[in-house]
């Protein structure tokens, strides 16, 4: 069994799954309910300033977007920071991480933007013994119409302040939670860079309307004929925030950056994306709220499986896909692939032959007995076809090797390298060929 | 079970009606909208779908799937009934294993088809339940067809010539229309009198008369009805069943299955009808299995269907054995009848057994029987002046007999299987073609 033990930014945790600040960590029943269950750690539900706590709506708080089945695969909500007074959060968290010192209590926190409000709390979270902060500068709804949560996430010069506050009034690690409702992710993650932030953690939630009630008019959840934006979550999410956690790990301001990877965190494997990507561990939350704690079993088990098997640390899996990942412009354009259908395996349903016939390349032949065929000279390889195919490596794509002709451009596959930087089509490239002139160097495939 | 459960002869009341109620209920429960949406869900949506080539009618089915999924299962409705008005009755009695069902995709796949024919069912059930009738009638052409058989090819011909608007006047020897819907398939199959709701629910087009207790040689001929219609259907299905051939038919306990399953059909207490306490059944087709299966569930102890061939060539669909297999019904194979005992009630059966060339290897069997039913098929009774082929009348192209003005479809002309929906499938391109007539 691989050692999933995990030190992320000096706070220690015997697995790297966290429970993400959210309902599920609002309070110490089920904070402890998470800890018996196997949870490594969490992020306590984000408290307010001292004073009457905010209060929440009274009608639902969540919507949800269905996939077959009604498997939950995006949720939205519109719930606000806890409810509950300062002192009893304060209190129970003192006493849960007292009973649970191996597990990683990280305490989530979004006062106004001043910086008295700060001062005045951080201590009082660090008499708690938890083991860092987290600072919510994400929540889109609610929140935000204060000046808080994500109006503060979408100004990197206020990032980088309230970060430097914290830094200077508490010894406990700071961890900058970012919103994803920006354009760059990197600024905003650069920002809290510059202020001294320990990690950043994404993303939070997406500005979200999941669905609007045809009757009534208005958005989901409605509140007495009401909607409001909600904050949006899920595995629907989970390629946005694979993207800005890659984003932040590979760009020259932020890269080394320690991330906390968070966005539809659903299974072993979705973990595994995330650190891949370079997260040092991740925080779940739908997961959690769809199927319960028990899933915190699925996910050690199946990550420290995935590890034997690679014979690889957990630590060797942080920012291992990193390098990886490219602008388009270094894309080789001398990898040829043509769409393959294995016709053991095909079931006949012929969705490959309308996606390519309707709406792509006319490159998948149909004969009067259903057996459809991959036309080379008309396949570009979008991958649509394995895309929209029901059976798992049904469609596959080979790649023409080196030497071979591609039939669609007549051009010979070369084993070179070549991508768009070298294309003569490129204004940009020494190869450049202005229209109405010939190429002087032969030109690599398109 | 009743005191006249282990009593021999033909009695009433083997079971009592909570036993019977339950028996010739629903055999596939409705499913209620959260099952369909799961079910609905498993569609592909195929391009091109091989179900839509499996069903005589071409119903768009991933379509009508699709439409179920997105939640309006009228809308679905109205997709199935466009092609196939019966499309309610289909959904019950189609053997769906060996059509739609069976060309699914995910059946190679998993072995596990969408259930299409219960979806059916769930979205036309939908539109007929709040009563909607989704079509009008187009505007009177003053051309009046006479439609001869109110069973699924005449109830389909009919609505699509009320529908481009003909006057129609159909015929039924019957007291009821439906034919074989009302009269001939199991009961377990369509409860709750819904062949006669859906023939209403059918006539809410309007524009059709029905006459019942009229038919061709009872009232009616051909010459006439040519002489007062523009044009004539005929789907009057097929009459004459066999005889076995043996001494002692005549027998009280011989019977033939047709005329039991209508009998059970119209019995409104089940209690009163008498069943032997053993039965034999004499064929293999779709009959025979609804005979053998209806006697076990009216508490007949030992059923046995008797079939001359291999099981693998009996008509009725391996499913439907299989019905009839966990219903407990024997499937004795390679055997003929060849003697009928008893006095003036049947007793006994001797079967002999015979090879794949129908000689006779000698051995024979004898089974107790109080009721024979024969279901060794039917015959078309000839309607005069019309050419006939393998027994039917012979058609070509959409119905067309060979007497101008005269067109046929379902179980008496040629071509297709003897099913609902290939009738249905008959009865509808018969009557675009007579409309494209009487409009040209």
């Amino acid at each position: 069994m691989a050692d999933l033990t995990t030190d992320f930014v000096g706070i220690k945790s015997p697995n790297p799954f966290w429970l993400a600040s959210a309902p599920p960590t609002d309070k110490e029943y089920n904070v402890r309910r998470a800890f018996e269950a196997g949870w490594g750690g969490v992020v306590w539900k984000t408290l307010g300033a001292e004073g009457p706590p905010v209060v929440n709506v009274n009608g639902p708080r969540y919507g949800a977007v269905y996939g077959a089945d009604r498997r939950l695969l995006g949720l939205n909500n519109i719930e606000l920071i806890t409810d509950r007074p300062l002192e009893v959060n304060l209190r129970e968290i003192k006493q849960v991480k007292r009973d649970y010192p191996d597990r990683a209590m990280v305490v989530s926190i979004m006062v106004p933007c001043e910086e008295e409000a700060w001062k005045a709390i951080l201590p009082r979270v660090e008499e708690t013994g938890a083991d860092g902060i987290e600072l919510n500068f994400g929540c889109p709804h609610g929140m935000s119409e204060r000046g808080m949560g994500s109006a503060v996430g979408q100004v990197p010069e206020y990032i980088e302040m309230v970060t430097r506050w914290c830094k200077q009034y508490t010894r406990m690690p700071v961890i900058v939670k970012l919103t994803p409702n920006i354009t760059d992710i990197r600024k905003p993650a650069a920002a809290a860079h510059r202020g001294g932030a320990d990690a950043v953690s994404l993303i939070n939630t997406i500005n979200s309307i999941t669905n609007v009630d045809l009757d009534l008019f208005a958005p989901e959840p409605t509140i007495d004929g009401k909607g409001s934006h909600g904050g949006y979550c899920g595995p629907a999410v989970k390629p946005i925030a694979l993207s800005m956690v890659s984003e932040i790990a590979r760009a020259p301001e932020t890269r080394g950056l320690p991330i906390s990877g968070i966005g539809g965190v659903t299974t072993w494997r979705d973990a595994a994306e995330f650190m891949a990507l370079g997260a040092g561990n991740v925080q779940v939350c739908t997961a959690a709220m769809t199927y319960g704690f028990g899933i915190v079993k699925e996910l050690t088990a199946g990550l420290s499986r995935y590890l034997d098997e690679k014979g690889m640390t957990l630590g060797d899996l942080t920012g291992r896909a990193v390098p990886n990942v490219t602008d388009w412009q270094h894309l080789n354009l001398e990898y040829v692939t043509k769409a393959r259908i294995d016709q053991d395996l095909c079931i006949k349903c012929g969705r490959c032959y309308a996606a390519c016939e309707d709406t792509s390349h006319q490159a998948i032949g149909m004969s009067p007995d259903r057996t459809f065929e991959v036309i080379d000279a008309e396949c570009v390889a979008c991958n649509l076809c394995v895309d929209v195919c029901p059976v798992e490596d049904c469609i596959t794509m080979e790649r023409l090797a080196p030497g071979t002709v591609d039939p669609r451009t007549g051009r010979t596959v070369r084993a070179e390298p070549a991508d768009w930087t070298t294309h003569p089509n490129n204004p940009g490239s020494p190869n450049y060929v202005p229209a109405g002139q010939t190429a002087m160097v032969s030109e690599p495939a398109e | 079970m009743t005191e006249a459960f282990r009593q021999g002869g033909i009695l009433p009341g083997r079971l009592g009606p909570e036993d019977l109620s339950r028996n010739f209920s629903d055999l596939h429960a409705a499913f209620d909208r959260h099952e369909a949406t799961v079910a609905a869900d498993r569609c592909y949506f195929c391009h091109d779908a091989p179900c839509v080539t499996a069903c005589p009618t071409s119903i768009d089915i991933p379509l009508f799937i699709r439409q179920i999924q997105t939640g309006m299962p009228e809308a679905a409705a109205k997709t199935i009934f466009d092609q196939n008005i019966l499309g309610g009755m289909c959904a019950r009695v189609c053997p769906t294993e060996t059509l739609c069902e069976e060309a699914c995709v995910r059946e190679a796949a998993e072995g596990k088809p969408v259930e299409i024919g219960r979806l059916q069912r769930y979205a036309t059930d939908s539109m007929m339940a709040a009563g909607e009738h989704p079509y009008t009638r187009a505007a009177p052409t003053g051309k009046r067809v006479a439609v001869v058989g109110a069973g699924p090819a005449g109830l389909a011909c009919a609505h699509r010539l009320a529908m481009h608007g003909h006057d129609v006047t159909m015929f039924d020897a019957r007291p009821k229309p439906g034919g074989l819907n009302e009269y001939g398939i199991a009961q377990y199959k369509a409860p709750g009198g819904f062949a006669q709701a859906e023939v209403d629910w059918l006539l809410k087009i309007g524009g059709i008369t029905v006459e019942t207790g009229r038919a061709i040689g009872a009232g009616l001929t051909l010459p006439a009805l040519r002489e007062e219609f523009d044009a004539v259907f005929l789907g009057i299905g097929l009459a004459g069943v066999g005889a076995l051939g043996l001494e002692g038919e005549d027998m009280t306990g011989c019977e033939n299955a047709v005329d039991f399953i209508a009998t059970l059909r119209q019995t409104e207490d089940l209690t009163t009808l008498p069943i032997g306490r053993h039965v034999v059944v004499i064929g293999g087709g779709m009959t025979a299995v609804d005979a053998a299966v209806q006697s076990k569930l009216l508490g007949a102890q030992s059923v046995t269907i008797a079939y001359r061939r291999e099981q693998s060539r009996m008509p009725a669909s391996r499913y439907e054995q299989d019905l009839a297999a966990t219903h407990g019904v024997q499937i004795l194979t390679h055997v003929v009848p060849v003697a009928l005992r008893g006095d003036a009630q049947l007793r006994e059966i001797e079967l002999a057994y015979v090879d794949g060339d129908m000689k006779p290897t000698g051995e024979t069997v004898t089974l107790k029987a109080d009721q024979v039913f024969r279901a060794i098929g039917q015959k078309m009774e000839a309607v005069e002046g019309l050419a006939v082929e393998g027994g039917k009348i012979a058609i070509t192209g959409a119905g067309r007999t060979s007497v101008e003005g005269v067109w046929a479809g379902g179980d008496c002309a040629t071509g297709g299987e003897d099913l609902t929906v290939t009738a249905v499938a008959e009865g509808r391109d018969a009557a675009e073609d007579i409309h494209a007539a009487l409009t040209a």
